[in-house]
């Protein structure tokens, strides 16, 4: 760990004003600091802010804090009723003392697990970028299968933000210039390309300060996540899922995909497979087909692939009620 | 002094004769509310007089390779940075056995190697000046891939406990026999991954060390020490009270030695705890096994030959060798037997003792082997392994000592349900879950160590229990005061147990699972003569005397022992010392693991859902603490079967997974109701009080019994540990 001055912002405005790197629950920020892998010089804390509220709006939608804790976003009442993939998701994540600390902005930032990112004796581009990739000919396993680059195949470990996608989640910000942002979450993350270490579309300064969920969509939602261990362990695949089925047909499908890909990972492709037919393992293969269609394995994470084409085709029967 | 030497059976104990009813109870151990309030102090966290400076271990990022240089003025411009020691002769290389031959950071033989240590006015700032060391290595290639350098093996070392042995041709058997299984297991590197880290406070007085640390054994680890640092052993004195897990992994470590010279140059207390990356690296592993198990077998399922021939590895200084055969040597009858090793040096950290070297391993390929073998057979595992039951020692023709395991299976099984099993795998279904059951036997070879302990009875009646014995989290404290109590009649209240310090008589220390049957054993053997003093005092013979709520008791006459003791208290040393019952007995503690998992069927995850371990592990000292000892064992089998394993990167030999967020052990959610059964039985030939180790014996078996759980379940046989789901995964049938 480097030095670094601290600071607690009074208000959004001040914090954005201040100009450091924002800490709230500090539940990844200061591991990376203690290996030196993120260095601020200036720390501005956030925790105490007004931003801890759930609140609904007028549209039906919820609008939530950007310190909103994982654990209370996941007891929230009105979250259990309306969005329980979101509910689900936050429960699957890290384990109850970090889901205590974390929140859901800084859920929405944390870093990838990929363990050359964490070893700094090992090349990486995203910690360096030019160094190289030390995760593609290395030890994989819970690295990506779909849209990484030559550069970087390390994955997003979020669960939450895997429900945020299936959920049309929009990211409310203030830039540092003190204006107002909303992101919808299909564009807030970036693909690696060849700048992996840029992984959101946020500039410099900016802090979000609410998670916008749109009115309760109709269908039903889950989320399933497969892991190495019961808890405490990051997805190796995830899936969110809200789809509905009227009069024997699949009328809407929302599905979203974690430890698969550098971000959380939705595909039109794969809801057009499903909307407008009738739930059976046929159409949920085709849909399935359609999701892993660009995937490449590096060696230790291949079986991903399957695993994810398994864990899908049983999402759909489960959401949809279609017997195997 | 009441000293014994374990050559014949000790004819009678005053504990045994005792009336005041705390041994085997299942009292709650009686640091349990310092160590839940926070208070109890480990290690690192003592306080000590003047002002302590911190220390932050250097490495060097490489596995093979000379340094060429050390580059420190980064280091000590950094702020409150005291020194960056890189050029004391003394600097350890490898894990463990320091002292000349292991000193000095020119070569770098593993990587992460300790080559100094930055101190400073906080563990913040030593942090950020470790790192601001730039170490130059000449990188050579490395060896890290034990199979691939198989030719270069060598056999057991002379001094290791296990040497080859065979019995007839197994070759001849194998070509034979009606039915054979040939099969190799794999399992990969573990470390011991213990909450409390490797963590040393070193205080000079003069040239005078006093560590506090956190280490197992002191009277092993007190020599190492005083030989790291060019030092009589007399002039080192190390405190260890309180050990947040130890798991065979802190004998003594490179936190230790360096904070002794940091301390000693600076001239004031230096603290280091080790960082959990560091402990992947600079304690010594659990090598990683490539286990050949043949057996033969005649139709109706008599064995005619047991082979297990394993492959393991070692570091470049490493003399100890994983005896992964030991608990497969006597466990069954078959006339033919061949059980070898072969280790390979790798240019990685030394490979030591990891919760129960040998048997933890060993019996995960040996007992799935048998699984295999049972199924082949047609039979049931449990009524195939009672049929290869031996009535002696089937290597050396000893008798057994007590053998507990064809017991421990019919009772298991007769609690477990086992009758409920299928046969045939892949029966028993539950939505997308498919449900199985497996059994494993257990078996852990039994040890007596030396171990010496002092009793005091005072005037005021209490009793004070003085011995470098440690407890590790097993409950030795409250244990020894059972034994005590029992022995003495007094109430726990009474007794004041004295652990951890090296000023205080020998111990046995804990490992092995040793310590109770050889710490114990020294209490009891004190308490003989103080009992005998009484006696005397009481104008009684011992056997004619109780004792009971510090009373003694005889005729018609009831004294308290206050009275007894005069104004001098009496002091007793009790000395227990192996000897030929180790020879003349096949000694080992036996038990049945039984398991029901559930592996789904779409992605392949097993859960284990209900365990049940049955144990003969001789005399159960505290019925809760020996529970608790055993859930904890069985939980680290879970662990084995299902994920533990530090992932080796060919490229560069160093552990990928880290930390214990990605190094999984089973979490809470991994460990469903685990039910412990103890079929006590008093093993006067082990040892005077007549128990035998229990910790490691409930690790064995319980992972070969979650694995043969997972083939009952679903029909895919894994050989390659830990079974994580992707390797299931490649064996159930498409969606």
């Amino acid at each position: 760990m480097k030095t670094f001055t601290y600071s607690r912002a009074e208000s959004p405005e001040a914090a954005v004003a201040a100009g450091g790197r924002f800490i709230a629950g500090g539940t990844n920020l200061l591991d990376l600091m203690k290996l030196q892998i993120e260095t601020p010089e200036k720390l501005v804390d956030i925790s105490r802010l007004d931003l801890a509220r759930v609140e609904r709006r007028g549209d039906g939608g919820l609008t939530i804090g950007a310190l909103v804790p994982n654990s209370d976003l996941a007891a929230d009442p009105q979250v259990i009723a309306d969005y329980p993939v979101l509910s689900r998701a936050l429960l699957a994540g890290a384990s109850g003392q970090l889901r205590n600390k974390a929140t859901t902005g800084g859920n929405l930032l944390q870093r990838t697990r990929c363990p050359y990112f964490y070893d700094t004796a090992m090349a990486c581009n995203k910690r360096d970028p030019g160094a190289g990739c030390s995760a593609m000919d290395g030890f994989n396993r819970n690295l990506a299968v779909l849209g990484t680059s030559a550069e970087c195949i390390a994955t997003n470990p979020s669960d939450m933000a895997v429900a945020l996608r299936a959920l049309d989640a929009t990211i409310v910000t203030l830039t540092s210039d003190g204006d107002k942002r909303r992101i919808a979450i299909g564009d807030f993350y970036r693909l690696p390309g060849d700048t992996p270490h840029i992984e959101t579309v946020l500039r410099p300064g900016e802090l979000i300060t609410h998670v916008e969920l749109p009115a309760p969509p109709a269908g039903a939602q889950g989320y399933r996540k497969v892991r190495d261990r019961a808890s405490y362990a990051f997805a190796l695949v995830s899936v969110a899922g809200v789809v509905a089925v009227a009069d024997g047909k699949i009328v809407s499908a929302a599905l979203a995909f974690g430890g698969l890909a550098p971000m959380p990972w939705r595909d039109a492709a794969v809801e057009a497979a499903l909307v407008g037919q009738v739930p059976n393992d046929a159409v949920f293969a085709a849909a399935a087909d359609a999701l892993l269609a660009g995937a490449k394995g590096h060696g230790a994470n291949d079986f991903k692939i399957p695993l994810a084409r398994r864990t899908l085709i049983a999402t759909l029967r489960t959401l949809t009620g279609a017997v195997a | 002094m009441s000293d014994f030497t374990m050559n014949a059976d000790h004819p009678g104990l005053a504990m045994d004769r005792g009336v005041q009813g705390v041994l085997g109870a299942g009292l709650d151990r009686s640091e349990g509310a310092l160590k839940v309030s926070g208070t109890a102090r480990y290690g690192y966290e003592h306080l000590v007089e003047g002002e302590v400076a911190y220390g932050y271990l250097i490495t060097a990022p490489a596995a093979k390779g000379k340094v060429t240089g050390i580059d420190t003025d980064a280091a000590r411009a950094l702020p409150d940075v005291l020194d960056i020691i890189v050029d004391d002769p003394r600097i350890p290389r490898q894990a463990a056995a320091f002292g000349p031959a292991h000193a000095g950071n020119d070569e770098i033989d593993h990587w992460d190697q300790v080559v100094g240590v930055a101190v400073a006015t906080s563990f913040e700032a030593a942090r950020a000046a470790a790192k601001a060391v730039r170490v130059h290595v000449a990188i050579e290639p490395g060896h890290f891939d034990t199979m691939a350098d198989i030719d270069k093996a060598s056999g057991p070392p002379k001094d290791s406990r296990l040497q080859d042995i065979a019995k007839g041709d197994i070759d001849a058997a194998m070509a034979q026999a009606a039915v054979t299984i040939d099969q190799v297991y794999t399992t990969p590197n573990h470390v011991h991954a213990a909450m409390e880290p490797h963590a040393s406070v070193a205080i000079w007085e003069g040239d005078s060390l006093t560590l506090h640390s956190s280490l197992q054994i002191l009277k092993v680890a007190r020599p190492v020490l005083a030989k790291a640092l060019g030092i009589a052993d007399d002039k080192v004195r190390i405190l260890s009270p309180y050990i947040g897990g130890g798991f065979g992994g802190k004998m003594l470590g490179p936190d230790a030695v360096l904070a002794a010279i940091a301390a000693q140059k600076l001239g004031r207390p230096v603290k280091i705890a080790m960082a959990r990356r560091q402990l992947f690296h600079n304690v010594y592993r659990r090598t990683d096994t490539n286990q050949r198990i043949r057996l033969a077998a005649t139709e109706d399922g008599k064995l005619l030959a047991v082979g297990h021939d394993s492959v393991v590895s070692q570091g470049p200084d490493g003399g100890f060798m994983e005896p992964v055969a030991l608990g497969s040597i006597s466990l069954y009858d078959a006339p033919v037997r061949h059980f070898s090793h072969k280790v390979v040096t790798l240019d990685m950290v030394m490979a030591g003792a990891v919760r129960a070297p040998g048997e933890a391993v060993g019996t995960l390929a040996l007992e799935t082997a048998m699984d295999e073998m049972a199924e082949a057979l047609g039979r049931d595992p449990i009524d195939f392994r009672k049929l290869n039951e031996p009535k002696v020692d089937p290597m050396t023709g000893a008798p057994f000592s007590t053998r507990g395991l064809v017991a421990c299976l019919d009772r298991g099984a007769e609690a477990f349900g086992w009758a409920k099993r299928s046969a045939q795998p892949g029966q028993v279904r539950e939505g997308e879950w498919l449900i199985g059951m497996g059994v494993s036997a257990a078996v852990r070879i039994n040890l007596l160590v030396d171990s010496e302990a002092r009793v005091t009875l005072s005037p005021d009646g209490r009793a004070r229990i003085e011995t470098d014995m440690t407890d590790i989290g097993t409950g030795s404290y409250t244990i020894l005061a059972q034994i005590a109590g029992e022995a003495l009649g007094l109430p726990m209240e009474r007794i004041d147990v004295i652990l951890g310090d090296t000023d205080l008589p020998p111990g046995a220390g804990s490992g092995g699972s040793f310590g109770a049957a050889s710490a114990g054993s020294s209490v009891a053997l004190a308490c003989e003569d103080i009992v005998a003093t009484l006696a005397e005092r009481m104008g009684a013979k011992a056997q004619d005397m109780t004792l009971k709520d510090g009373h003694a008791v005889a005729g018609n006459r009831r004294v308290p022992l206050a009275e007894l003791v005069g104004d001098a208290p009496l002091v007793a040393m009790g000395k227990i010392s192996q000897g030929s019952n180790a020879r003349t007995f096949s000694q080992a503690a036996h038990g049945a693991q039984f398991a029901e998992v559930a592996v789904n069927a779409v992605t392949g995850e097993a859960r284990v859902r209900r365990m049940l371990g049955v144990f003969e592990a001789g005399r159960i000292l505290n019925a809760k603490l020996a529970r608790s000892q055993a859930i904890g064992g069985m939980i680290w089998g879970i662990g084995y079967a299902l994920m533990e394993e530090a992932v080796l990167d060919q490229r560069h030999g160093q552990f990928v997974n880290q930390d214990l967020g990605e190094y999984h052990v089973p979490s809470h959610a991994d460990v469903p109701p685990l039910d412990v059964l103890f079929l006590e039985e008093i093993d006067t030939h082990a040892n005077p009080i007549g128990v035998k180790g229990l910790g490691e014996l409930s690790i064995s078996g319980a992972g070969a019994a979650v694995t043969n759980a997972i083939y009952n379940a679903c029909g895919v046989r894994v050989r390659d540990f830990p079974l994580t789901l992707d390797k299931i995964l490649a064996g159930l049938p498409e969606m």
